[in-house]
This record gives structure tokens, C-alpha cells and sequence, in this order.
């Protein structure tokens, strides 16, 4: 694993592999992305999440200079497009959203073809292993399922020993034990020091991959952190999610709990309503519960559904936004 | 993996080349097409001995006399059946005796009716007694590079390199474009020149299997004549190869769908197949429409083609032939270059 480590020298080691400073891309009259600032260090895995239309890609494909933007200005390993596109093209992977390679090569043949393009680089060999297609090798990229092309788009991002590592949702539209794998690929490139740069919209991805994340919405980040600090935002470690009814069995409106007795309970940190589903946000869960449940019966109300779960990056979302990550 | 392996340009050339080798529809209308084409053609229009040609007579006499000539088949009818055979294409000539003379009835556009006519004249005057005045003797000809198979493989050689460009180069760009590949490529440090030479590179691999297998067909089983140099038809062969792959390149330079660019491709390609002289002469259009239809690539390149293999005449005198096509190949490069999208 150790042919994976990027063998260029790190030159000044604290200048951010990536910066970003107030950049803006339009569309028509769509702001795609409207003024992000974000700094991406060496060595870090970083996540851009957000649902889709969130200007994720739109942001990602400025990084790459395959997109002008309106304003704003992008560095990348301390050049930028405009004097040092040549030297970057040589220097950054990239793994575009919805490439499909010709169906009649070979995973060898395409990789050979990419790795042509770079001065310095994996050989294909290397390449083929790091992305786990030894098996297919010699296999028509027509015949491939959707995990194996997958981790081909991989790997012709790897294929010129990259210094900077750019992943557009990388995982979307593949079955779980897919995905899985993709990450297992993701965080054996994180482990030899690759500076990754990824888009996602499936929180649990952006929980387990990356170091910090931009939480993305209509062309802004609305917030930025360790997926752990995120989720501290949200008030507590854990969710609890119930629904209520009346004793003859038909939901009620939720005017009838009062939410004043719910966050008046030691441990619950926020409550909301969503489609007559009460969510709250508990840190204490084990003391909390009984008390939750307790309050509810006081009211006269039976518990038609209740449920909890570790709090996550999708609450985050859901805290800031008042909408759910997957409901565009 | 040697130095070979490393250039780009010998990758982007050897996949493109791969692509189209292991695509069964490609290698069938590039290599297969154009040889069923030539054969069916080379029946349709092969020589035969000249055609006896079917007349009626309406007496004895007239019939006898008919008959005397080998290139007519007399019957001897009466008037009615005789206008129902005419009426049906059964005969070609009705020949009416009347007190005096002959009446002839046949359709005056039909030259083999013409011909009838002309025949059975000479034999009904011959038959009353008349001699030739100027002796005359026939001297039978029949030439390699006068047929029509001779006339036509020319013509489906240049028709043949511009479909195999077009539509090579053509579905091959926009395909890219369509998958996104040409983005990814463009993403990576290839030199996208690269690209697009890679294509004419790979045509001209084609061209060669192409072009000798066709022409090989032709000369071995109709013999057809190679009457000009060969290294000149081989020039010929690779201007107007790359030529249209110019044309086919502006085509597909902006083109985002496969339905856009096949009717691109069609619009341009179709008033060639017409008018530039493929299976007959492009001197048959009407003097006011020549100056256009000369300045198409096809027309130009199969000129090219006809006079070189047909009457040997070397490139020296086939220079404006050769001005087209470049025309057809520098400007269409250019413009594409300016307005080529790559994603």
C-alpha cells in the first residue's frame, strides 16, 4: 500500500490543499452556488453534503476547472486554473458523476489509455489493485456491474498518483455491499495520506469518510465541522421519535400534547413536529424515556409508534433546514 | 510497458481503433457493405449478349421478312392483338401492313423500341429489294473500363470513405459527448489535439484495410482496370478520407444527442449521394446546378477516382479535384476547432 502515498515532496506542509473564497456560479437566474469560502488542509478527507440541487457539484466541478465561475476565486495546491491549469491537470484525480466509458475496452485498456496522459503515475497493475479489479482485468467495461465501473472511475483518477483526490458522489446508485466496498477503497486512500475531496447526499457516507464536512443548501454552506461536532449542534446523542393517539385509536391533532411538559423533562433538549411525528432530541436517553412515556400517558394519550435512534447528519440537516436531505 | 505505451497518442489511437474493430455493425457497413453493393450491382448490370428484341407483324410476308434479322423475333398477329402485345410491353414494334406501305406503332421514348423500328425498317426495305449503296462491316468492341461495373466501383469507393468518416467520426464524437466521456477526458491532462488526431489516425488504419479489400474485390472478380499510379489513388484515397473526416468532425463538433447529429449527418451527406455522381454521371444534372454540384467533395473526389483508375491520368491534371477536397478539409478542421464542445 505504501505505491498509494502521493510521491510528490509536500513543499510548505500547512498551506491548505484547497482554498475557496467567495464563490459564486449562476445558472440562468439559478445561483447555483451563491459565496462559499471553505479551506480544505492536506491530508483530509472532506465532505460536501447536501441534497441534491444544493450546488455540490456545481462547486466541485469550479475545483476541477471544468467550470468558470461568476466571481470568487479557487487554489488548488497553491496554483490556480488560470496560469497553472497544465501543471494541475497533472496533479489532481478526478472522478466525475455519470462517466460511462466505452463498453467495448477493457478495464486494462482504459487504464493504460489514462495513465498515458500523466507524467509521473501508478503503473496500470497498481492502479487495478488499489480499485480491487484484478478479477477483471481483462473483462469489457460493457459487462462490468455498477460497483466494478465504479471503482474503475476510481481508478483512472488514481491512475497519476494524484496529490489531490476529487470524488463526485461517488456511491450513488449503488447497492449497499457496493457501497461498502467503495468505502473500504475511500478509507484505504484516507489511510496513506491522500487529500480526498468528496460530494455526497447519503449522511451516513459523509459520517464514516470524512474528517469535516460542508453541510450544503441552495448554493451555501450552512454549516461546517467534524461530522462530531455537527451532530453536537443538534443538542443532544440521541433522537427519539413518537406518534400519539388518542385511547379509542385515532391520531390526534398535536395540539393536545403540550410540548412545554415534553422539553421541560431533564434531558431533552428540543422538540418538533413533523407530519404529526414528535421528535425530540435527548441526551440523557436512559433516564429520559420512562419520563417521556410517563408524560404522554398523564395526558390522557396512548403511544402508537415510538422509536429512537443515535443522533446523525441527516438531524443536522433536518435541525437547519426544517426539511429531510432526500426530499428533493 | 515500453515507451510506445506511455504516449498518449498511441493510446488514444490504438482504443479508438479497438472500438471500432470489436463494434460488429461498424466492420459490417465499412468492410462488408460495399463489397454486397459492388456484387449486387456487378449482376444487376452485367454484360450480356445484345437483346433480340420482340416485334409483330400483321401478315406472312412481313414476318418473313422480320425474321431474316437475328436481332428481331418476329410474330405474326393480327392488328388487335397485336396493339394488346404493344399495350402489355410483349412487343416492343407493330408493324401494320397497308395498302402501299407499313405502318410502324412503338413508343418513340423507349430507345429499344427505337431500335426495333430502326431494325425492321432496314429489313422490310432489304425484303423489297433494296441495296446498300455504302458497304459497310461491323467491328465488335467490348472494352474493360467502358462497363458499368467499371464506371460505379469508383463511385462507391468515394461514396464508401465519405460514409465511413462521417459516420465514424460523427457517432463516435457525439457518443462521447453524450456519455460524458469526452468531459472526463478533458478533465484529465490529455492534449485534447490528441483527441481529435487520434480519430484521423485510426480512419487512416481503416482506410487501408478498407480500401484494399474493396478495391481488391473489384479488380480480382470484375476487373475492373487500375489504369493511373497507384500511389496516386492511394494520395487520392487518403486527401478525401480526411476530408470528410473534417466534414464529419464540424458535424459532430456541437451536436449534444445521436438524433441530432444522425440528421446532420443525413442532410449533408444526402444531396452527395444524388448529385455527386456515385451510380451515374453528375454531368446529367442541368447546366445551371453544375458549378455546385462540382464544388462538392464527393463529385470532386469521384472524378478523382474515375480518372484516375479509368483512364490513367496522373495528378498533375487532376489538380482542382485536389483543391476541393483540401478546401473541404481546411476549412471545416478550422471551424470545428473554434466551435467544438467538449462537454
Amino acid at each position: 500500500m505504501s505505491s498509494l502515498a502521493p510521491t510528490q515532496s509536500v513543499s510548505a506542509t500547512d498551506a491548505p490543499s484547497l482554498l475557496i473564497r467567495g464563490l459564486r456560479k449562476a445558472f440562468a437566474d439559478v445561483k447555483a452556488v451563491n459565496g462559499i469560502d471553505l479551506e480544505v488542509r492536506r491530508g483530509e478527507c472532506f465532505g460536501l453534503l447536501g441534497p441534491n440541487g444544493a450546488g455540490k457539484t456545481t462547486t466541485i466541478e469550479i475545483c476541477e476547472g471544468l467550470t468558470e465561475p461568476d466571481a470568487g476565486t479557487v487554489e488548488l495546491l497553491g496554483l490556480n486554473w488560470k496560469s497553472g491549469a497544465s501543471e494541475l491537470r497533472q496533479r489532481i484525480g478526478i472522478q466525475l458523476q455519470e462517466t460511462q466509458f466505452p463498453d467495448k475496452l477493457t478495464v486494462e485498456e482504459t487504464l493504460r489509455l489514462f495513465r498515458s496522459f500523466f507524467r509521473h503515475g501508478l503503473s496500470v497493475d497498481e492502479s487495478i489493485r488499489t480499485a480491487q479489479l484484478e478479477e477483471k482485468r481483462g473483462a469489457r467495461i460493457g459487462g462490468l456491474s455498477g460497483g466494478q465501473k465504479q471503482r474503475l472511475a476510481m481508478a483512472t483518477a488514481l491512475v497519476g498518483d494524484p496529490e489531490l483526490l476529487f470524488l463526485d458522489e461517488p456511491t450513488t446508485g449503488l447497492d449497499p455491499q457496493a457501497r461498502r466496498h467503495l468505502w473500504d477503497l475511500v478509507e484505504g486512500l484516507k489511510q496513506a495520506g491522500r487529500t480526498i475531496i468528496l460530494t455526497t447526499h447519503y449522511m451516513d457516507e459523509a459520517e464514516r469518510l470524512c474528517d469535516r464536512v460542508a453541510i450544503m443548501d441552495h448554493g451555501r454552506v450552512i454549516a461546517l465541522g467534524t461530522p462530531q461536532q455537527l451532530i453536537a449542534t443538534v443538542g443532544g446523542e440521541d433522537i427519539v421519535e413518537f406518534a400519539v393517539s388518542a385511547k379509542d385509536g385515532a391520531r390526534m391533532p398535536e395540539a393536545l400534547l403540550e410540548p412545554a411538559r415534553l422539553t421541560a423533562i431533564p434531558g431533552v433538549q428540543s422538540h418538533r413536529v413533523d407530519e404529526a411525528l414528535h421528535q425530540l432530541s435527548v441526551s440523557e436517553l436512559h433516564t429520559a424515556v420512562p419520563r417521556i412515556i410517563a408524560a404522554v400517558e398523564e395526558q390522557g394519550l396512548h403511544l402508537s409508534e415510538f422509536r429512537t435512534h443515535s443522533a446523525t447528519l441527516e438531524d443536522v440537516f433536518v435541525r437547519l433546514t426544517g426539511r429531510k436531505l432526500r426530499d428533493e | 510497458m515500453n515507451r510506445l505505451e506511455y504516449s498518449s497518442l498511441y493510446q488514444l489511437t490504438r482504443v479508438r481503433f479497438m472500438m471500432v474493430w470489436r463494434e460488429p455493425e461498424a466492420v459490417f457497413w465499412i468492410f462488408i457493405f460495399p463489397i454486397l453493393l459492388a456484387v449486387g450491382l456487378g449482376i444487376a448490370f452485367r454484360n450480356r449478349p445484345p437483346d433480340v428484341l420482340p416485334v409483330g407483324a400483321t401478315s406472312m410476308q412481313l414476318t418473313q421478312a422480320l425474321a431474316a434479322d437475328s436481332d428481331l423475333r418476329a410474330t405474326q398477329m393480327n392488328e388487335v392483338a397485336g396493339k394488346h402485345a404493344l399495350a402489355t410491353g410483349d412487343i416492343l414494334l407493330l408493324v401494320v401492313e397497308q395498302a402501299g406501305g407499313v405502318d410502324y406503332e412503338y413508343d418513340n421514348t423507349n430507345p429499344d423500341a427505337r431500335t426495333a423500328r430502326l431494325l425492321a425498317d432496314r429489313a422490310v426495305q432489304v425484303a423489297a429489294g433494296q441495296q446498300e449503296t455504302v458497304q459497310s462491316r461491323n467491328q465488335l468492341v467490348h472494352e474493360t473500363g467502358s462497363r458499368y461495373i467499371d464506371f460505379v466501383v469508383p463511385g462507391l469507393l468515394g461514396m464508401n470513405l465519405m460514409g465511413s468518416a462521417i459516420w465514424g467520426l460523427g457517432f463516435a464524437i457525439v457518443e462521447a459527448r453524450q456519455k460524458k466521456l469526452l468531459k472526463r477526458m478533458v478533465a484529465s491532462p490529455m492534449p485534447r489535439w490528441q483527441y481529435l488526431a487520434s480519430f484521423l489516425l485510426s480512419r487512416l488504419i481503416l482506410l487501408v484495410i478498407e480500401v484494399v479489400a474493396f478495391l481488391g474485390f473489384a479488380g480480382l472478380v470484375f476487373g475492373v482496370p487500375f489504369r493511373g499510379s497507384l500511389l496516386e489513388l492511394a494520395f487520392l484515397c487518403v486527401l478525401t478520407s480526411v476530408a470528410f473526416s473534417a466534414l464529419g468532425l464540424l458535424i459532430s463538433s456541437r451536436a449534444r444527442t445521436m438524433e441530432a447529429a444522425s440528421g446532420l449527418m443525413n442532410l449533408v451527406m444526402l444531396p452527395m449521394w444524388i448529385l455527386s455522381g456515385v451510380f451515374f454521371s453528375a454531368s446529367r444534372f442541368p447546366a445551371v446546378i453544375q458549378p455546385f454540384v462540382r464544388a462538392l467533395p464527393l463529385t470532386a473526389a469521384n472524378e478523382a477516382f474515375r480518372a484516375n483508375m479509368l483512364q490513367g491520368v496522373g495528378l498533375n491534371h487532376l489538380m482542382q479535384q485536389v483543391a476541393i477536397l483540401l478546401a473541404w478539409l481546411v476549412a471545416p478542421f478550422l471551424v470545428s476547432l473554434r466551435i467544438f464542445r467538449w462537454r
